[in-house]
């Protein structure tokens, strides 16, 4: 039996905020309600689930850092670190996000309806039964998956509030990548492309995968899912896991 | 056509083997973990390749008749006081790979190391020096931000403090074992620092590679580190500990990241770092969520928010030109701690070039941060900790009179037991089973054993500490703490007095 809890944050300084969210969970609430939310930071931060957020505004930094296991739904746009270090859990933002979304992430999913700020999904990892996914429905900015080592991101380049001819992803796309895929429906220019990586269609396994997501993510915000799948997806993974495995003599 | 890459033809030492008492018994074959020594089997004897030794003299240790002596190789170049032989080699390494120099431990270069010039003072006549074997001597040291005034309230039961005082990270002496990431050392060693620094009560840093089950009830005694890979960081992980430290730099290689090579990384290790077995980890320069100080204050209040405010949260950097103002800057953004490593610190390992040439010494950054932050009125806002080449209890309590609160000792530690700092840390076949992975290797240190030497060490030094500071009539080391007046220059031009804050000898 799901425990309901509605909190004003309007006027509340995050840290107050936090705490009475943290009080409700340690009561047992299920499902939380934020309403009038105005950029106050770290919401949802370490929650372990099964808690269900509800946002209305604009959570503020860091959203769902550490988190684990919670589901969060935000219903507007979000700022800076959305499920920044997240362990496990859910993420829905039902608009745009900013910079560094996923970054370190292991585990869980974050679906983004529109676009997705710069240096998104850098350093997510996989490990063991843990593959976290980012499904962003817009355009991305630079650096794209760097770092990455482990996990997927699947880029649509359809819901975008961007200049039309503004392309789907910015510059060092995947710069550094060891491990893990970026699935980009559309044209990925090659010079935007980091070193040691490869640029592929995709396989009918890829495109189960993408599916799986992308009818999840229609379904989050009301889209149609055969509409994403019949564009043309591409792949970029790496060559090596080991980018930087020769780069080096030892000394003394 | 070379017969060999240059490289190997001129090598650094030469194995000396007395044959009359060699009893070719292989031990020396089994010790080596760079197959110097072998066996030869047709002229079935033990023999060695000096091209393969790397100086760590752990055969010369477990030699059964003492018949082998490792040397530096007497092979001269010509002199040249700008071609060193260890500059050409560089370069013949070069010229075969290609490669980017590489190293372990910290900067054996000739730069200045001023602790060496740096003299204690000593009660004489006029104040009484206090004999610590038989009168109280307190080393005990908080970390962690203190208020900038206190208040009480009268009771029954006599005073009692109302400030409300944050979280504080006790330690009976002022010293810590420094950040050594699981996977950089093995988990005998990191549960060696975990068992003696919960005797000691002192802490031990686990660096960045996650903590292993065995060692979270440890906890009141580890720091648990935060750096830009993020490896092994989760809730529990960063509750787990009594402080949390985020890296930034590391004086060992100010500027760039870390890259524990895939060799390193086996099972156990791929565990608590949560990356696959094999797959190279790699720590991004920076954190990719921290470009300024409001980032960092984001990261600070992210943790403090995870934990609960119930710990101290550090935050370490490298001792670099500005570490003035950065470190304003970190005790701004809400650090309780400020972590300097100088230029000297160790590592498993660094970029050659940068290891030896960029930085500064951390006796210089450490009392020009203590200058800035007292010239700010901030110093009691947050804890100051160095860390970087500190070799005796002298250099410790040096730096605390310089104005540091506590000190990271990693390669003291180290050496204590049985590094001898060959420097091959980096190829993950650390023949005293410190800086390997290897099974075979590293059951050759035993925890139990490893924390009886890390405890002596520092029970040593806090015995140490005491006299000197009772030789200063001093019965607290809060009293020497930047108390520089009991410092003097030997030999140091007037600018580094001054940034020093010391007079010279004789003033």
């Amino acid at each position: 039996m799901a425990k309901k809890c509605t909190l004003d944050a309007s006027g509340v300084y995050y840290r107050q905020l936090n705490e009475q969210i943290r009080e409700a969970v340690r009561n047992g609430a299920t499902e939380i309600e934020l309403d009038n939310v105005r950029g106050q930071r770290y919401i949802g931060n370490s929650i372990e689930g099964p808690v269900h957020f509800t946002i209305h505004g604009v959570p503020g930094q860091d959203l769902a850092m550490f988190m684990r296991g919670a589901t969060v739904r935000v219903e507007g746009n979000a700022q800076d670190g959305v499920g920044n270090t997240m362990d496990d859990g859910e993420i829905q933002i039902n608009g745009m996000a900013g910079d560094v979304l996923g970054y370190a992430m292991r585990g869980g999913r974050i679906l983004v309806r529109q676009d997705v700020g710069y240096r998104v999904g850098i350093h997510m990892k996989s490990y063991m039964e843990k593959q976290p996914v980012i499904v962003a429905g817009g355009k991305a900015g630079d650096f794209l998956g760097e770092y990455m080592a482990g996990g997927a991101i699947i880029l649509l380049g359809m819901d975008s509030t961007m200049d039309e001819k503004a392309p789907i992803t910015g510059r060092s796309l995947g710069t550094g990548m060891h491990a893990g895929i970026i699935y980009i429906r559309g044209d990925v220019p090659e010079y935007q492309l980091g070193p040691g990586l490869q640029l592929e269609a995709i396989t009918e396994e890829d495109a189960a995968f993408i599916r799986s997501h992308v009818e999840d993510w229609a379904e989050a915000f009301g889209k149609d899912a055969e509409e994403v799948m019949k564009g043309e997806f591409k792949k970029i993974t790496p060559f090596s896991h080991r980018p930087y495995g020769n780069m080096y003599v030892g000394t003394n | 056509m070379l017969f060999k890459p240059i490289s190997q033809n001129f090598s650094d030492f030469v194995i000396d083997r007395e044959n009359d008492r060699c009893i070719n018994c292989e031990v020396c074959v089994r010790q080596c973990s760079y197959e110097a020594h072998y066996w030869d089997d047709a002229r079935q004897c033990v023999s060695h390749d000096h091209t393969k030794c790397v100086g760590c003299h752990r055969c010369e240790a477990f030699c059964p008749t003492g018949c082998l002596t490792i040397k530096k190789n007497p092979a001269d170049f010509r002199d040249n006081a700008l071609w060193t032989p260890t500059y050409m080699k560089h370069v013949y390494k070069q010229g075969d790979t290609g490669g980017i120099l590489l190293s372990g431990m910290g900067s054996p270069a000739d730069k200045p190391i001023y602790w060496d010039n740096l003299q204690l003072d000593a009660s004489q006549v006029t104040n009484p020096s206090i004999d610590p074997l038989r009168e109280p001597m307190e080393l005990t040291t908080y970390l962690g931000s203190k208020p900038d005034k206190v208040s009480f309230e009268e009771t029954s039961d006599g005073p009692k403090l109302t400030t409300k005082i944050g979280p504080q990270l006790k330690l009976n002496y002022p010293l810590m074992f420094s950040a050594m990431s699981f996977g950089s050392i093995n988990l005998n060693l990191h549960k060696a620092m975990a068992m003696a620094a919960t005797e000691l009560g002192i802490a031990y840093n686990t660096g960045e590679g996650g903590l292993h089950p065995d060692l979270y009830k440890y906890g009141n005694n580890t720091i648990v580190q935060v750096a830009s890979g993020r490896f092994g960081v989760h809730k529990d992980y960063l509750n787990a500990g009594s402080a949390v430290e985020i890296k930034i730099g590391q004086g060992a290689k100010p500027g760039i990241g870390g890259h524990l090579p895939g060799e390193k990384i086996d099972e156990e290790v791929s565990k608590t770092r949560m990356c696959p077995v094999g797959s190279d980890a790699i720590s991004p320069a920076p954190h990719h969520d921290i470009y300024s100080i409001e980032d960092l204050l984001q990261l600070i209040y992210a943790i403090k928010e995870s934990t609960e405010y119930k710990v101290p949260v550090s935050v370490k950097i490298a001792a670099v030109h500005n570490a003035p103002a950065i470190a304003s800057g970190i005790v701004r953004a809400g650090a309780d701690i400020v972590v300097i490593d100088g230029f000297r610190g160790g590592t498993g390992a660094a970029p050659t070039m940068i290891r030896d040439n960029v930085g500064i010494p951390m006796e210089l950054a450490l009392a020009a941060v203590d200058n800035r932050l007292r010239d700010e009125g901030i110093r009691n806002h947050a804890s100051l900790v160095v860390a970087g080449g500190i070799r005796c209890s002298a250099d410790a309590i040096k730096a605390i009179a310089l104005g540091a609160d506590a000190i990271y000792i990693g390669t003291a530690a180290l050496v204590s037991v049985g590094c001898t700092l060959c420097g091959r840390c980096y190829t993950g076949k650390c023949p005293w089973g410190i800086a390997t992975n290897e099974a075979r290797l590293k059951k050759r240190q035993n925890p139990e054993v490893a924390a009886k030497r890390l405890a002596n060490l520092v029970r040593a030094w806090g015995h140490e500490i005491q006299e000197m500071l009772g030789g200063m009539g001093l019965n607290s080391i809060e009293s020497l703490r930047g108390n520089r007046d009991k410092l003097r220059g030997l030999g140091l031009n007037e600018t580094e007095l001054d940034i020093l804050g010391v007079k010279h000898a004789g003033r």
